[in-house]
């Protein structure tokens, strides 16, 4: 197949392929399998989109990038990335992702899954890989709903929101995700909305050079599951909705950023970015004592 | 570097058997949660995996141990947990996974009393059931039932070389007393250990569009770009979901073990030519049964002993061969596999039952024997 190159604002070549029709990310996504799952205004595409890019754009070689993601909606993302690819089971994607980078530690893993995929089942394992600092880095799309299962209220649901198994409003209070995450002790915290695509790649590509484990949460319009039952339009109704509600502030208090519906801001940033051992830096110093006995 | 086979003769418990025998096989990946009887599998794990270049990681429970092992295989390591009743049923989630994607893995299930948190620290075998319907859906599997500390460790070996071969998981059924009693235990040389590896991917091999029963694995960093899923896929592992790809796969995932049953099963026949009764043991019981029979034979009965060391796939075939008046299942347990004898045997089965707790004693199997033989 013919290719002319284009450059791209100074971020390096990237390749484009002559055929008409064909899209530059082609060769990165698995193409023979798409049309996707997702519904019309969904914000998984472009929060994958970005994740696309930023691997075309890291210096790691694609042989070596995996993505593992769990089950729900956004557990499907594995699936249309053309790269070693894992989609678990419900809840243990981190889990299965701490082995395979021990195991290999080569690799570069990210794990791409959702909101109550990662916080509800696999909330055991979120807290303790980012307690052990193991070297993964992990994507949340958090659209407050069990999006696949019908819209059903989830961890991030907020407080009074409706879903389908909140149909007079939800009762309980929200995990403020950045908040637990730096709490846990994860070195890279951000959130973006599937809107900040620039901002979202450049956390992505930063979270892939760091040592340790990262996290980024990525608010992201569920129409049917969330958009609908609570007022909040179509997918580009709530791609506005962030646009006029966001505010950018890396250094906010995290204790203050949780989210509501009404009017309080979404704040957004990379708000946390500091140095700590990793679990494979530690382990390889400890190895050579077990070799030393 | 500490050696990875101590070649030589020790006196070893059942777990530290076990532990010698994955790590001379290939082992260099374990993840696990602490759960009694088989913590001691944990702890010399934790020692002896960092000393040859392995690695222990000690998890938060033990849904994630075994999503940790099934990772840690697909890059590229020999991989193995071992856990009790509550956590092996903790664990069925992810054996199914493996079974699904076909990732080879290792579980030793060190049984004790149950149900729930039941009998913590009394031995029972009252997860054999468990072992092949644990997981939703249907599937087949590897499980072995080891009687000594040195089969802790030849069963182990083998449990690590039957996985790769297969690409899947396979269960070491263990109870509390054969983990924890030490006996001699012979440990070969390096040069009569014979590994088996997983088939790696060729190219050419699998251009020629031949069916395999068990396909060549390419793992994580190697350049093909897989795609791995617990959901049903086709040859590509891409999902498809519908009902041709479902009957192909679970026909070939089924088959794979099935159809090599030959090569899987294994059993140990004593005193079987002309006996009129037929002790059929496994594990633990097999060791009170064999005391039993000789007993019987002592007074004059015509007994012999059946033991199976692979249990699943069951030995069918065998059952249906066995020429006796009547067969005997003793089991630490209310009668699990004695239904499967029942299934295939030609003549009467009596199961000889208890409630877990301690070894079924020779005692009650004499009995039982006598009883029968009365009767015929
Ligand atoms: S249900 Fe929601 S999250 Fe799932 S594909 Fe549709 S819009 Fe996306």
């Amino acid at each position: 197949m013919a290719e002319t190159t284009m450059t791209r604002s100074g971020k390096g070549a990237i390749r484009l392929p002559s055929r008409p029709g064909a899209h530059p990310e082609d060769t990165l996504l698995r193409a023979e399998r798409l049309p996707h799952i997702w519904c019309p205004g969904c914000g998984i595409g472009p929060a994958l989109g970005a994740y696309v890019e930023a691997l075309q754009e890291s210096e790691v070689p694609l042989k070596q990038q995996v993505i593992v993601s769990g089950i729900g909606c956004t557990g499907r993302s594995a699936g249309y990335v053309n790269i070693d690819s894992f989609h678990t089971t419900h809840g243990r994607a981190i889990p299965f992702a701490t082995g395979m980078k021990i195991a290999n530690p080569d690799l570069k893993i990210t794990v791409f899954s959702g909101d109550g995929d990662l916080f509800a089942i696999g909330g055991n394992h979120f807290i303790h890989a980012a307690r052990r600092n193991i070297d993964l880095n992990v994507i949340c799309i958090n659209n407050f709903n069990y999006g696949m299962t019908g819209g059903q209220l989830g961890p991030t649901t907020p407080p009074e929101a409706l879903t389908s198994t909140s149909p007079y409003g939800h009762e309980e209070e929200s995990f403020n995700l950045p908040y637990l995450a730096a709490c846990a002790g994860a070195v890279f915290v951000a959130r973006w909305t599937s809107l900040h695509f620039l901002q979202l790649k450049r956390a992505i590509r930063h979270a892939m050079q760091k040592e340790g484990f990262t996290f980024i949460e990525v608010l992201s319009p569920c129409p049917p599951g969330f958009g609908g039952p609570n007022s909040l339009g179509e997918g580009l109704d709530q791609m506005r909705w962030y646009k006029e509600k966001a505010t950018i502030n890396p250094q906010a208090n995290l204790e203050t950023i949780g989210l509501e519906l009404g009017d309080a801001k979404i704040v957004l940033g990379d708000f946390v970015d500091r140095e700590r051992p990793s679990y494979l830096a530690r382990q390889q110093l400890l190895a050579q004592r077990a070799r030393g006995n | 570097m500490s050696k990875a086979v101590l070649t030589g003769e020790f006196f070893l418990s059942g777990g530290a058997a076990c532990v010698e025998g994955a790590i001379a096989a290939g082992c260099r990946f374990y993840a696990g949660y602490p759960i009694t009887p088989s913590s001691e599998i944990a702890e010399r794990m934790s020692r002896r995996l960092p000393q040859v270049g392995g690695h222990y990681l000690q998890m938060e429970d033990e849904p994630g141990s075994l999503a940790a092992v099934l990772g840690a295989s697909w890059g590229h390591c020999q991989v193995m947990t071992a856990t009790s009743g509550p956590g092996f049923s903790l664990m069925q989630e992810n054996l199914g996974l493996a079974v699904m994607t076909e990732t080879p893995c290792v579980i030793v299930d060190v049984q004790r009393g149950g149900p729930s948190t039941g009998l913590p620290t009394l031995t029972s075998q009252a997860d054999m059931m468990q072992a092949k319907w644990g997981s939703h859906g249907d599937y087949e599997l590897i499980a072995y039932a080891p009687q000594s500390p040195q089969e802790m460790f030849d069963l182990t070996f083998k449990a690590f070389n039957m996985a790769e071969k297969f690409r899947t998981p396979v269960l070491v059924m263990s109870d509390k007393i054969v983990s924890q009693m030490v006996e001699r235990v012979l440990i070969p040389a390096e040069k009569q250990i014979k590994r088996v590896e997983r088939r790696r991917p060729d190219r050419a091999a699998q251009a020629n569009g031949a069916e395999v029963l068990v396909p060549p694995m390419a793992c994580a960093g190697e350049g093909f770009a897989i795609h791995v899923t617990g959901l049903t896929h086709d040859e590509r592992g891409y999902p498809a979901i519908n009902v041709e790809t479902q009957q192909r796969l679970i026909g070939r995932l089924r088959g794979k073990i099935l159809q090599n049953g030959a090569e899987i099963i294994e059993y140990e026949e004593r005193d079987l030519e002309g006996a009129r009764i037929v002790v059929v043991a496994y594990g633990s019981t097999a060791r009170s049964a064999l005391l039993a029979c000789r007993l019987a034979r002592q007074r004059g009965l015509e007994v012999g002993l059946l033991r199976l060391i692979t249990v699943w796939p069951f030995p069918a075939e065998r059952i249906k061969a066995l020429r006796a008046e009547a067969l005997i299942v003793p089991e630490c347990n209310q009668g699990q596999m004695v239904r499967e004898v029942e299934r295939f045997a030609t003549c009467p089965v009596r199961p000889v039952s208890q409630a877990g707790g301690e070894l079924l004693a020779p005692e009650s199997i004499l009995k039982a024997i006598e009883e029968v033989a009365q009767i015929g």
